[in-house]
């Protein structure tokens, strides 16, 4: 047992700590896309500080990839106001994706100006009809030329409405088994015959669309892998997605804003961290959050010492951290009472609504990325060994 | 870094797993539980052998000197065979109050002889930690007087050691006249606990321990020991669920392909993966980083009861009625967890200490 991460990184975090202190005031204005913004994104990568282990030829730092290095910018970061490298989708999912399964043009094409954040990706997974089940999916897409034609229907398609390029699943071989019947093409936003709708959810706003596609053309060359493997190569990237939802070091910054606002909200003129029952839960999900920052710590030793095994550790991380966030929110709640309720300008409200906001957004995220019934499959499947449900004939 | 267990420890865990899967059956367990004590004492020496009474008491004194990882390593592994032996509180707790807190004779007079395999010692902090039934103990004039409850691997040991309200620590030989011993028999079979009156009993002070720094050493060592041994008793419920749940079979089909059973295995493995790491981080910081100890072992002790108790029901249920018998004798594992909970607080009792840790309370 080893937590230090050496001298050998004291010089590297030094640095990472006066490039946030020159850089601590730095301001993002304006939208998506804009010019300011995308120069802080150059900055970062020129520092090492994003796309650090990416090769420079596709617009990345070109740096070694050391995990610890990634863990003491994540920390100073963290601790800055600083504004930090853009996420989404698009570097999250289809990057990593195109780096190990996509051709050298599509590489040189789409890498840099998505890791600049010149191009925001949207993803074309679930639709209305297939979403645990995503390998029934039915939208199509038949080569025509040298065009692929979609057509079909796509939902929870997140940030569309912002977006330049879609990584979208269609169903290419009709006669193949479900899931080899599948291919992963890239799908330009401003495309003819995409009609795109968005879905008003229950926190109020609207992060997701449905798109209607009516024969939109793209390029042939538009696939990444072959076709018929999309499966295999959005299973790549789901593994992104599911590693990134829930992470307890986030969660810890939420906890001590909860514990602060437990000894501000008082009941009868008595502090509501005073309250027994109310104070146990606190401590309570406090102990839950200290396993999966334990937890956390091993899948971290397992990325720096390849022999370690932490594959359970890893497939519970998404169903243990999202429930766990969920419940923090709502303990919020039950301690503001009342007042927990309101959420839209009131003189009462707390924390903008905050508390709330996320409540919600956490139940969505208990449902999305594979719903936590759908990890529960995965966990005793693939770590405990558990045969599959049997297939119904037909199906 | 690296965050685990190193190949030593590893290989220890596996020569204590070997050691009770071939000295320690199911069947032996069975017999220890049916009053067949000796049985015990056999599975006891076996222990000793492996240096396990030895473990953290300092080289100087004739003991291994190994740190609280190795000592959560050796908690698991007993937790995972319910070994009918003293452990955390004859073999970790007390060397380790000897140690901090008593003087060049009392250390060199015990912790010989509790690595040696010659001496056990009970433990009762019960008191210091809740009193029941106004139990407690007050020293004056040399002599101890009162009673202690649930005294933990105190049947048939030498001396006791015993905290009063305030923290400070004493040892009593288990000889001296004026102490009444009554066993108390919990659901646990495989360990024992006593009930200890005492009238005017001549009692060893430990000098060092008059400030509470040495007895929360000792409780968070303890509180570590007890959620390690949950630790590896729930993991043996949930691979015992797993495997029967691949055996049994029910409408044509194995039981472990319905999605009720997979969730019920699934949710335990959820719980109980992180709780590894959690009982290694809480020994690193015992070891390591003294100003975060405490908090953590509050906080492991009281996680992994919780998670204890559910993996402990849930893994009953996914045997069905087989679950329910002594055939199987799964509640071995079941009321092992189930004690481990209670003694040294139970989760509200230490979640309240942890709260004032944290300075909640102002």
């Amino acid at each position: 047992m080893d937590l230090e991460y050496g001298p050998q990184y004291d010089d590297f975090r030094a640095e990472v700590v006066s490039f946030i202190k020159e850089n601590e005031k730095t301001k993002l204005t304006g939208p998506p896309r804009s010019e300011s913004r995308v120069e802080w994104q150059q900055k970062l990568i020129d520092n090492g500080y994003f796309a650090r282990s990416i090769p420079k030829e596709y617009g990345g730092y070109g740096g070694d990839m050391d995990i610890i290095k990634l863990r003491i910018i994540a920390e100073e970061f963290a601790k800055s106001p600083i504004p930090k490298p853009a996420g989404g989708q698009g570097i999250q999912m289809l990057v990593p994706t195109l780096l190990s399964l996509g051709t050298e043009e599509q590489k040189q094409e789409y890498i840099k100006p998505t890791l600049r954040g010149e191009i925001l990706w949207c993803q074309g997974y679930s639709e209305p009809n297939s979403g645990s089940d995503l390998a029934s999916l039915q939208t199509k897409a038949e080569l025509d030329g040298d065009e692929w034609v979609i057509n079909g229907q796509k939902i929870w398609t997140s940030t569309a409405h912002l977006s330049q390029m879609c990584f979208i699943l269609v169903r290419t071989e009709p006669d193949a088994p479900k899931h080899q019947g599948i291919s992963y093409l890239l799908m330009p936003m401003d495309s003819e015959g995409i009609d795109r709708r968005p879905i008003k959810q229950m926190t109020g706003d609207s992060d997701f669309n449905e798109l209607f596609l009516t024969d939109v053309r793209i390029p042939a060359k538009n696939i990444v892998g072959a076709r018929g493997e999309g499966w295999k190569v959005a299973n790549a990237t789901l593994g992104h997605e599911r590693g990134s939802l829930a992470d307890p070091n986030v969660t810890q910054n939420r906890l001590n804003s909860l514990i602060d606002l437990m000894k501000n909200e008082t009941i009868d003129g008595q502090r509501v961290i005073d309250k027994p029952i109310f104070r146990d839960r606190l401590l309570s999900i406090q102990g839950r959050l200290m396993a999966q920052q334990s937890n956390a710590l091993r899948i971290l030793s397992s990325q720096i010492n390849k022999e370690q095994d932490a594959n359970l550790a890893k497939v519970i991380v998404k169903l243990q951290g999202t429930e766990l966030r969920h419940e923090l929110e709502g303990l919020a709640i039950d301690a503001m009472g009342e007042l927990g309720t309101l959420y839209e300008d009131s003189p009462h409200l707390r924390d903008n609504g905050a508390w709330q906001m996320t409540y919600m957004y956490y139940l969505g995220l208990i449902i999305g990325g594979g719903t936590n019934q759908i990890q529960k499959n995965i966990i005793s499947e693939r770590a405990l060994g558990m045969p599959k449900e049997p297939k119904i004939q037909g199906a | 870094m690296y965050f685990g267990l190193s190949e030593e420890q590893k290989s220890l865990e596996e020569n204590i797993h070997r050691f009770l899967e071939d000295n320690a059956s199911l069947d032996v367990i069975k017999a220890v539980a049916n009053g067949e004590s000796e049985k015990a004492q056999q599975v006891h020496q076996g222990i000793i052998d492996l240096g396990l009474s030895g473990l953290v008491v300092p080289e100087e004194y004739g003991g291994l000197e190994l740190n609280m990882l190795f000592a959560t390593v050796v908690a698991s592994a007993l937790g995972s065979g319910t070994a009918p032996v003293p452990y955390a509180g004859s073999y970790v707790m007390a060397p380790i109050a000897i140690n901090l807190g008593g003087d060049e004779q009392q250390k060199s007079n015990w912790l010989p002889k509790i690595a040696g395999g010659e001496c056990v010692i009970g433990v009762g902090l019960s008191e210091y930690v809740g009193a029941r039934e106004d139990s407690g103990i007050e020293f004056s004039n040399g002599k101890l007087s009162g009673r202690c409850l649930f005294l933990i691997d105190g049947k048939d040991a030498d001396a006791y050691l015993l905290a009063d309200k305030s923290g400070q620590l004493f040892l009593v030989d288990s000889s001296s006249s004026g102490i009444t011993v009554t066993e108390l028999t919990t659901v646990d079979k495989t360990r024992t606990s006593i009930e200890l009156v005492l009238d005017k009993v001549d009692a060893e002070i430990l000098p060092n321990s008059s400030n509470k720094e040495v007895i929360e050493k000792v409780l968070d060592a303890g509180r570590l020991m007890l959620a390690a041994d949950t630790v590896g008793a729930a993991q043996v419920m949930l691979d015992k669920s797993v495997a029967y749940s691949l055996e049994r079979k029910q409408f044509g089909r194995l039981i472990g392909s319905f999605q009720a059973v997979k969730h019920m295995c699934a949710e335990m493995a959820a719980e109980l993966e992180p709780c590894h790491s959690m009982i290694w981080h809480a020994a690193h910081c015992q070891d390591k980083v003294p100003e975060e100890a405490r908090l953590m072992a509050c906080q492991t002790k009281a996680h992994v009861s919780e998670v204890g108790k559910q993996v402990s029901k849930t893994a009953t249920e996914v045997h069905g009625g087989m679950g329910f018998t002594d055939e199987l004798g799964l509640h071995y594992w079941f009321k092992r967890i189930g004690l481990n909970r209670q003694l040294l607080g139970s989760p509200e009792l230490i979640r309240e200490e942890a709260g004032k840790l944290q300075g909640f309370d102002q």
